[in-house]
């Protein structure tokens, strides 16, 4: 299975929130490969996939935040126009629904990932290993 | 005891209270001579009608102890309760007010199953507030062993609950809350690592579906204990069929109006209660407007007695808020909530005006075991709360989610509304 777990985070609005979860992964020796905040109003998601999930989830929980662990697909694009078009495509023509989708280039590889969170993971693995969308596995998010 | 032998003698100790008060306090023969009414107009139960209320203002004008009907020396205790507007209330106690409170909780607490070989954890405040000593003498005379703990320093509560295998605790419902939590933060399961079946829970409104949600998450009994300070100090209890607080009718006389007009309301019907005292004397009440609002059942109840019975406190008139026109009582706020589980049982009413217009805010703890990081169901999530709320209020409320633990907890009485408002 080449799903990796991603974390989510529950946040209100309020200044210095972020800044405390990040400090809080940090102190702990975590890093963060790549992050996204969703929000709603009063509310935000913040979403993020860590070189260590299981420490991360915890040092963040005993923290005293609101936390969730997802699975996801961590997706390599290519680099060439049009390489999100093509998963996106590739998904809808196989009634994959994305919940919601976030990249972010990585630093040793210098190579554009795509986070993923779609309502069916077996089927959106196999649709995409069989269109040629290589996905990374936990190993090679916890090495970028 | 049959009703209407309950009813004679709750007719000769009317006429008798009514003949001490105006014998001994200025200030009853001055209220019964504006009212046009005199004691022996008082023949039977009915003609309570005739007599004046009393209400909270009576006590802040003759502070401290201008409504107290015996000399000082006769008081063997004070109670004092901080009014959150204006004086505080002063209660004297002779020793046979002591013994009628102490009696008045000892049935109470009988009903619900306690007796010797008990141990009552309070978890009440000692000291000038009622709760505390009240729960604690009504406790020792039937018996019980008494833990008095004390509002605050919860571990201990948690430690010694199970070191000394309380089997009963009395506090207000939230702080009981507030010890589950801590307890499941310590690793200690109430259901399982300790010996409590009962809990007595009171000083504040609460809900069945706080109930239902203490009895669930910790399987114990909770039941509900009425008594304001004015009247002694938490008397009256649920028994154990949980329908409704039998308030002793040898001891208490009472009725439920309507606070517009003051007039008597039918059983069933939802008012302000109105108690009378009938074997208290240092500090009697005529007709004091206790200014809860409940319903009152004068129904044989199941479980043979037949002493009248109140039906939960659905809220204070002065913790009612009107919020565009329409009348809110917190513990409806509360009864919603307690129905959906994705959201916690700490809650506060945020109440601002914006323009001409009053704007109320829930605030609600999104649980753990529910989070989801989806937007959308988050956004559902708070919208179906808001629908509810509208359905129960008839009011749009905002809610705003928040993380866990931010809603201030409290020790005693929660603060569950910040009225922003300014007049
Ligand atoms: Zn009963």
């Amino acid at each position: 299975m080449v799903a990796i777990k991603q974390i989510s985070i529950f946040m209100e609005n309020k200044p210095g929130r972020l800044v405390r979860a990040a400090k809080t992964l940090s102190d702990a020796n975590v890093n963060m490969r790549a992050l996204t905040i969703a929000e709603a109003g009063d509310f935000g998601v913040v979403r993020m996939v860590v070189d260590d999930t299981e420490k991360g989830y915890r040092v963040l929980r005993d923290a005293g935040f609101t936390v969730s662990e997802t699975d996801v697909l961590a997706v390599e694009i290519k680099d060439t126009p049009g390489g999100l078009y093509e998963i996106a495509k590739t998904l809808g023509e196989n009634n994959v629904n994305m919940d919601y989708a976030y990249a972010f280039v990585t630093a040793k590889a210098k190579q554009a990932m795509l986070i993923l969170r779609v309502d069916d993971l077996k089927r959106a693995t196999q649709v995409l290993t069989a269109a040629g969308v290589r996905m990374a596995t936990r190993e090679e998010i916890q090495r970028i | 005891m049959p009703v209407e032998d309950l009813h004679k003698l709750q007719e000769d100790r009317l006429k008798s209270l009514v003949r001490f008060v105006y014998a001994h306090s200025a200030f009853y023969r001055q209220r019964f001579k504006e009212a046009g009414v005199a004691p022996d107009d008082i023949k039977g139960l009915s003609d309570v009608t005739k007599l004046p209320f009393t209400t909270k203002l009576d006590l802040r004008d003759t502070y401290p102890t201008g409504m107290f009907c015996l000399p000082k020396n006769w008081v063997v205790r004070y109670h004092i309760s901080s009014g959150t507007t204006g004086k505080s209330t002063v209660v004297g106690y002779t020793q046979g007010d002591i013994e009628m409170w102490s009696e008045s909780l000892a049935r109470a607490l009988t009903s619900v199953g306690l007796g010797r070989g008990d141990v009552m954890q309070v978890g009440y405040g000692y000291g000038l507030f009622t709760g505390g000593l009240g729960l604690h003498y009504g406790s020792e005379r039937i018996g019980a062993t008494v833990l008095p703990l004390g509002a605050g320093n919860t571990k201990r509560h948690i430690e010694l609950m199970q070191d000394l295998g309380s089997t009963a605790i009395a506090c207000t419902p939230s702080y009981f809350l507030y010890i589950n939590e801590v307890a499941q933060e310590m690793g200690v399961s109430i259901r399982d690592d300790t010996k409590l079946k009962t809990g007595v829970f009171g000083a504040e409104p609460w809900s069945d579906e706080t109930r239902k949600r203490i009895e669930d998450s910790t399987g114990i009994k909770a039941y509900d204990v009425y008594g304001t300070s004015e009247m002694s100090g938490p008397l009256c209890t649920e028994c154990h069929r949980q329908d409704g607080i039998h308030i002793w009718a040898d001891l208490f006389l009472i009725e439920v109006i309507d606070p517009k007009t003051g007039e008597q309301v039918e059983d069933g019907e939802r008012g302000e209660l109105v108690v009378t005292t009938l074997d208290k004397w240092a500090f009697p009440l005529v007709r004091y407007r206790m200014r809860d609002i409940t319903i009152l059942n004068s129904e044989p109840c199941e479980c043979g007695r037949t002493h009248p019975r109140i039906m939960r406190i659905l809220g204070r008139t002065d913790d009612m808020i009107v919020v565009r026109g329409i009348n809110v009582f917190p513990s409806q706020v509360e009864s919603v909530l307690m129905t959906i589980p994705e959201v916690g049982e700490h809650y506060q009413i945020i109440v601002d005006r914006k323009g001409p217009l009053d704007v109320m805010t829930v605030k609600v703890e999104v649980t753990e075991a529910t989070f989801s990081d989806k937007i959308a169901d988050l956004m559902s999530l708070s919208k179906r709360v808001s629908g509810e709320l509208k359905d129960v209020l008839n009011l749009t409320a905002g809610v705003e989610l928040v993380e866990p633990g931010t809603v201030p907890r409290s020790m005693g009485k929660a603060q569950h509304v910040i009225d922003k408002r300014k007049v």
